[in-house]
């Protein structure tokens, strides 16, 4: 504790704070993105398997929402965090408000999300924070499953059938330009990253492409070129598509505040 | 004033171990290992527990039910504390814990993860989930296929056995 209050006063509270919106909102919207398959998969095991994939978003987001609101200090809960944003506050990538698409297309989102959540939270474990390396450790091990299913899924179909190769290819051209955001240093990395509480966006992005394309070749799959990549959600600037998630995802606590069972 | 006989640490660690997990019954709290420490502070019992999945929704009925035993036996003051590092592993459960799991159908995780970081070190090997051999806890044949890698809980994988053809739960390292 003495260690972590200590830190506190060594790192920009406000970097910090955007930083853990940024994990937090990740696995949030990602999270509900999968809530919405369930019930609807094309089989019971996969429906099984989202939902408790969704499971570990949400409750990583606890973790990280909260330190969140323990770093700013204003007695913002988790919850309140999560439902009484505006989406101009939320700093999740692009890639996770992208809409689910058919199976294929979420298979493919996730996979190219865990490789890099893998990643992420592999140099997050020896973060000098250790409130994140304690976050980051527990939530490896759950990720570790969700990108050894992700990825075996990606290789089954696009190694598949003609149908289920041609779904994923274009899945992957779909989803690919939403990719390069994950390697984008916002201000606040660059503050964190010097501090050695959070490695650089931009070294995580050489293991990421090894890993996507031994992934991708041995699923028959072209990868796309590089060429425009989108960004701005780190930022605070999302597509259309994160207000409808918002709209349905805290309809609850704005029409009735404080509700709670 | 009277001063109240604080019960042995020993006796609280028998009581806890009768708090059955809510959603596998047939093993305890303690089995399962995510008890970390059990201490006084001053006359408040603080008990360390830790989280097994992230968004393990079990979390919270586990802390009302360690609770409710800690009270029914005579301890007012009852203080539950969260910790997260370092993170609970499956090498945790108790042998015991392990044959109670076999017993009731569930096979028991087979590759450890503790301090060495097996399964880590498996996902970087992209050695895949094929790569693990695990027996049936019925017929005890290691001829099986996995299903699906969530069952009916996070901690569980689906796996059917090729020999006597009976489906069953896989309690997966971590």
């Amino acid at each position: 504790m003495v260690q972590a209050t200590a830190m506190q006063a060594v790192v920009d509270r406000a970097a910090l704070f955007d930083f853990l919106l940024g994990m937090g909102d990740n696995t949030l919207i990602l999270g509900h993105r999968l809530s919405e398959w369930c019930g609807h998969a094309p089989a019971l095991e996969e429906d099984i398997a989202l939902a408790n994939t969704a499971l570990d978003l949400i409750g990583q987001t606890q973790l990280w929402l909260g330190l969140a609101g323990e770093v700013e200090g204003k007695g913002r809960s988790a919850d309140d965090l999560a439902y009484l944003r505006d989406a101009r506050d939320f700093r999740n990538l692009l890639l996770t408000e992208r809409p689910n698409g058919d199976y294929g297309g979420t298979l493919m989102r996730q996979f190219l999300f865990d490789a890099w959540h893998y990643l992420a939270l592999k140099g997050l474990r020896s973060s000098c924070e250790p409130r994140i390396a304690a976050i980051a450790e527990k939530a490896s091990k759950e990720v570790a499953y969700h990108l050894e299913r992700s990825r075996d899924l990606v290789i089954r179909l696009g190694d598949g059938t003609a149908e289920s190769h041609a779904r994923m290819q274009e899945a992957l051209v779909d989803i690919w330009p939403y990719t390069g955001e994950m390697f984008v240093s916002a201000a606040h990395d660059l503050v964190l990253a010097a501090a050695g509480v959070a490695p650089e966006p931009e070294s995580l992005k050489a293991e990421w492409h090894a890993l996507a394309a031994e992934t991708l070749r041995a699923a028959t799959l072209e990868k796309p070129e590089d060429r425009y990549m989108h960004k701005g959600g780190k930022r605070g600037l999302h597509t259309e598509h994160l207000g409808y998630v918002l709209a349905e995802m805290q309809f609850l606590q704005r029409a009735y505040p404080g509700a709670s069972w | 004033m009277a001063t109240a006989i604080r019960p042995s640490i020993a006796d609280v660690w028998h009581w806890l171990s009768q708090v059955p997990d809510p959603e596998i019954p047939v093993i305890s709290v303690t089995d399962l290992g995510i008890v970390r420490n059990v201490d006084w502070d001053g006359e408040t019992l603080v008990v360390t527990v830790t989280p097994t999945y992230s968004g393990c929704p079990a979390t919270a009925v586990i802390n009302l039910d360690i609770e409710r035993r800690l009270k029914e036996n005579g301890i007012e003051s009852v203080r539950l504390e969260r910790q997260l590092s370092p993170a609970w592993t499956t090498d945790w459960i108790s042998a015991e814990g392990r044959e109670k799991l076999e017993s009731y159908g569930i096979a028991a995780p087979v590759d450890g993860t503790g301090a060495e970081g097996r399964l880590l070190k498996r996902i970087e090997g992209l050695e895949g989930g094929a790569a693990l051999t695990v027996s049936c806890p019925r017929c005890g044949s290691a001829r099986t296929d996995k299903v699906s890698q969530f069952g009916s809980t996070p901690c569980k994988a689906s796996y059917r056995c090729r020999d006597c053809l009976e489906p069953f739960d896989y309690f997966k390292c971590i």
